[in-house]
């Protein structure tokens, strides 16, 4: 598969993303500069984690008025496939193309650990290969708790929106498997066309045996396998 | 400009920490009275931070040849080691101890976007940083508004920045309660013969400033550094500067894209003393001299005196020397990184700096004259052993009263805050970005950081217990060197160099001067016993607070940055226990040593004994004889004794993995001594029981003592057959313990 991965002034997981899915993954992927608006004919779009622009004002509100944002929301809209991840799902909900927003964790500090998520169902790409089981993922963010209007949070959990929760290593969700404060313990959500995806765990930084964690690429290969089929 | 400036006396120099020796000196230099901003020029070179006047006599006796060196100590802005397969590793500590004392928060962050500066200006990229933290008793209000401060200030730096922190330490004393610790140390990947050097050549080319805009934040930064702190450091809180970690990484990448280019000559970072310090030492570096237009450099606010603009410490900023004729080359480069990039001079035959505003001269000098190795002043210090010293060697461990409840001390001793865990600090950093941290999910004494595609690791660690060095400033240096060591070897890598921090008080203070060149020859001895080179670093003098009447220095505490090669990934040896029914085993010699541990002073409230026993030979020996054991294959798992002596280290390889051990005390040695004790020059390792006899013999080759001391059990702790509970009673006490002070 081509895939972009965009990078963004203050990105900063971009080259993390691209090692995950070229040297690991074997996919052909391509840097898309933020101030360009080709995506060159990608197949899927990443959006990779860091501050984009500083992430002075709120994590990600100045990242979806770039040219290459433009393009992305078009690409979205018509169906094409579009992955963020951490500060890549901040973008993607600011720019509208995913439902909620990512406040300030519950601690008020930065998080980076380990944690665990389980796949909330199995109705798209992402999640529909994975066992019912905790894959133990990284997560690194000040801004990751996941919030909905109480309208709309029905809305996508009736409609299977939710991708992945958070868990404990049992796969038991509970609030003290939650390390943000996320309602429902979201970790990861789609939009309704199931095409865009955002989830705040890092599955790049748990790809690469070296690390001693293969779960995220776990994530990866379940991802691929799921979108052969459909494609 | 409008503005008078001070009349250029003697005093108006002393008012800039220069002595009347000093001011006579640049009379001779430049043959005539210094206006008022060459004034500050000097003051600012040839202040401590810069010019390294009290301590560069005895720095240069440091070993600083080593087979895998690339540059010489201080040639560069940080030491460059030949890594194998055509990598090189630029790594550097450094410390930013009296901004964070005044204001945690900027003084630290900027602490970290320094050090990086000092790695990517080489064309390195940063891969990992590490930091070295101490701090007064946790229970302190002033010490958790401290350290919160510092740890959040390194974070939100950090963390944006987006350099993984992969270790470090945290300590607690009373000495350092006015007057914290926050030492910085970054390493970044670069391929050999792609260095950029700090160097200005070519008349005729131009010379650049790029990165953030010039502000009034940080001006007199290094002469504030230079002297104690006392109640009226609140008042140089102008001299702290702002960090913006967007505008670093925005930076990174258009310099390593500058070094690619081809069209570089020379760069610098900007830090301490700004402009001028960067003008001064390329210049001196290349041999040729600079004219400045300081009219064009980009200013953050107005109504900037020229002075102002030279000595500015705003962070985020280079000084860049380009080949003529690729201008439209730069600029491209900065412009798609949204960067400033001004044309601010070019380089000059001679040797002349030459700063000019709006057309007229207004300061010229020597560039020679104002740098450490020209004319910077150079100081040998009278020294006098301190008169604690002696008192310390009445300390007689018999005085010492025995615990009867031993299981007792064990939990208290797991719960001290220079014990207990610091996750809930560590996790507050990104410690995963780079995807390059092999130690996440496989703990071990050194950071191990993959180098992608290749089948070698770096190992790396910060060490220094100021304790022993207050206890015995030569032996206590020795040992923190040999902890930098040990870390490496039990991690499965071989020591390859060193950087150091050296944090001491007032170089005027005789004793504490002492303490500083025992320092330097223990460090001296260790650093060629395991053949690393001291490859450079920084000298933080001043770490004392004056009150009243009354001098508070912190303990002497030469922070050692060291890392390793790992040759072979099959070699990394981690902290935990594997298997129920391994064999554990003590290597190195059991003494009834209590001097100068975390039991000696929290348990028992004994501040003064002398240092630990000690023998670099010996912990050669047990390095030399570790290292084999690992590439024989036969270790399972490996941790060296520190802190909290025996029970600590077991304790340590324990809570990981949820496993317990099952040890016997042996007759001849009090058991507090043996259990808490913190002899020196051991480790603990596992064995597989199938693999025993070989252990045994490869053990023999050398003569290296070690012991039996029991085995893994699933989850009991037992000790002389006493049940003392299960791991995780420790493991609930050892993971709250700090969080818990710190946090109430």
């Amino acid at each position: 598969m081509k895939i972009g991965v965009i990078i963004f002034p203050g990105s900063n997981c971009d080259r993390d993303m691209m090692y995950a899915l070229e040297n690991v993954m074997g996919h052909e992927v391509v840097e898309l500069w933020h101030k360009d608006a080709d995506l060159q004919n990608v197949e899927m779009v990443v959006l990779p984690g860091g501050f984009s622009y500083g992430d002075y004002l709120r994590s990600g509100a100045i990242a979806r008025f770039s040219p290459i944002m433009q393009s992305v929301i078009e690409f979205a809209n018509t169906g094409g496939l579009v992955l963020g991840v951490c500060n890549g799902f901040q973008v993607l909900c600011e720019a509208g193309l995913l439902p909620g927003v990512l406040l300030h964790n519950n601690s008020h500090t930065f998080i980076c650990k380990n944690v665990f998520i389980s796949p909330a169902n199995h109705a798209s790409a992402i999640n529909s290969g994975l066992k019912p089981k905790a894959y133990k993922i990284p997560i690194a963010h000040g801004e990751g708790r996941y919030f909905i209007s109480d309208e709309d949070l029905k809305k996508i959990e009736d409609n299977n929106q939710v991708i992945f929760r958070y868990c404990n290593e049992n796969g038991e969700i509970n609030e003290a498997a939650n390390p943000n404060g996320s309602l429902n313990n979201i970790a990861g959500v789609c939009n309704e066309g199931k095409n865009v995806f955002g989830m705040m765990p890092h599955p790049e930084r748990a790809a690469d045996e070296n690390l001693g964690n293969t779960d995220g690429q776990d994530i990866f290969i379940a991802f691929f396998e799921a979108l052969k089929l459909t494609v | 400009m409008n503005t008078t400036y001070p009349t250029v006396n003697f005093d108006a120099a002393k008012e800039l920490g220069l002595n009347e020796e000093e001011f006579l000196k640049i009379h001779e230099i430049l043959g005539r009275e210094p206006n008022f901003t060459e004034l500050c020029m000097y003051s600012a070179m040839w202040s401590e931070h810069c010019s390294y006047k009290n301590s560069i006599i005895w720095l240069k006796t440091l070993p600083k040849d080593g087979p895998h060196m690339l540059v010489k100590a201080g040639e560069e802005n940080a030491g460059l080691v030949d890594i194998g397969e055509g990598l090189a590793c630029a790594f550097k500590i450094e410390s930013h101890n009296h901004p964070s004392a005044l204001e945690p928060y900027q003084g630290a962050a900027t602490g970290v976007g320094g050090i990086n500066r000092d790695i990517f200006t080489m064309g390195a990229r940063p891969i990992a940083q590490l930091n070295s933290l101490r701090f007064g008793n946790p229970k302190e209000a002033r010490t958790k508004w401290l350290l919160k401060g510092v740890v959040k200030g390194i974070g939100d730096y950090g963390n944006a920045f987006g350099v993984p922190i992969v270790g470090g330490e945290v300590y607690f004393d009373e000495c350092y309660h006015q007057n914290p610790l926050v030492n910085a140390f970054s390493a970044g990947i670069m391929e050999v013969g792609n260095m950029i050097s700090a160097t200005s050549k070519g008349p005729g080319n131009p010379v650049y400033i790029v990165g953030s805009a010039t502000g009034k934040d940080g001006i007199h930064g290094a002469s504030f550094a230079s002297k104690d702190l006392s109640e009226d450091s609140a008042n140089d809180i102008p001299a702290v500067q702002v960090g913006d970690p967007f505008q670093e990484k925005l930076l990174l990448e258009a310099t390593l894209e500058l070094a690619q280019s081809g069209i570089i000559v020379g760069m610098q970072d900007m830090g301490a003393a700004g402009i001028i310090c960067s003008t001064a030492e390329m210049s001196a570096a290349g041999k040729c001299g600079m004219d400045i237009q300081l009219d064009k450099v980009p200013l953050r606010q107005d109504q900037m005196e020229p002075w102002e603009i030279l000595l500015s410490e705003s962070q985020e900023r280079m000084l860049v020397v380009v080949q003529k004729g690729k201008e439209k080359e730069m600029k491209a480069i900065f412009d798609k990184w949204d960067l400033n990039c001004a044309h601010i001079g070019e380089v000059t035959e001679g040797d002349t700096l030459q700063f000019f505003w709006n057309g007229e001269k207004i300061a010229h000098a020597p560039a020679e004259s104002l740098v450490l190795g020209g004319g910077a002043p150079i100081y040998y210090r009278e020294y006098r052993k301190a008169a604690y010293y002696d008192q310390l060697q009445n300390f007689d461990i018999s005085e010492v009263e025995e615990p009867k409840d031993l299981r007792k001390v064990a939990t208290f001793m797991i719960g001290l805050p220079n014990i207990a865990s610091r996750k809930f600090i560590i996790e507050q950093y990104d410690s995963m970005v780079g995807t390059v941290n092999m130690s996440t999910n496989n703990p071990t004494d050194a950071a191990v950081v993959n180098i992608k595609g290749t089948n070698r690791a770096l190992a790396m660690t910060v060490d220094c217990n100021s304790r022993y060095v207050f206890a015995d400033p030569e032996v206590g240096t020795m040992i923190a060197v040999s902890e930098a060591a040990r870390n490496i070897v039990c991690s499965g890598g071989l020591p390859s160099a060193v950087t150091n921090c050296l944090n001491f008080g007032n170089p005027y203070n005789k004793e504490v001067y002492w303490q500083f060149v025992s320092a330097i020859k223990g460090m001296s001895a260790a650093c060629e016993m395991f053949k690393t080179p001291v490859t450079g670093g920084n000298v933080s003098f001043y770490n004392q607070t004056v009150l009243k009447e009354k001098t508070e220095p912190v303990f002497p505490t030469p922070t050692i940055g060291m890392i390793g090669i790992i040759e072979d990934k099959k070699f990394i040896t981690t902290i935990p226990f594997k298997e129920k029914g391994d064999l554990i085993f003590l290597l190195g010699q059991v003494r009834e040593d209590i001097n100068s541990s975390q039991y000696l002073v929290h348990y028992h409230g004994i501040e003064n004994s002398p240092v630990p026993t000690f023998s670099l030979e010996a912990e050669n020996a047990l390095q030399e004889q570790l290292k084999m054991t690992i590439r024989a294959g036969l270790i399972k798992s490996a941790h060296d004794v520190s802190e909290g002596g025996l029970f600590c280290c077991l304790m340590e390889k324990s809570m990981p993995s949820g496993m317990g051990f099952d040890i016997t005390i042996p007759a001849e040695i009090r058991p507090d001594a043996y259990l808490f004790g913190e002899g020196q020059s051991r480790v603990i390792v596992t064995v597989k029981q199938e693999d025993e006899a070989d252990f045994i013999d490869n053990m023999m080759l050398n003569g290296v003592a070690f012991d039996l001391l029991g085995h893994v059990t699933k989850g009991s702790i037992r000790v002389d057959d006493e049940d003392w509970g299960d791991v995780s009673e420790y493991k609930a006490i050892y993971d709250t313990a700090l969080e818990n002070i710190i946090n109430t």
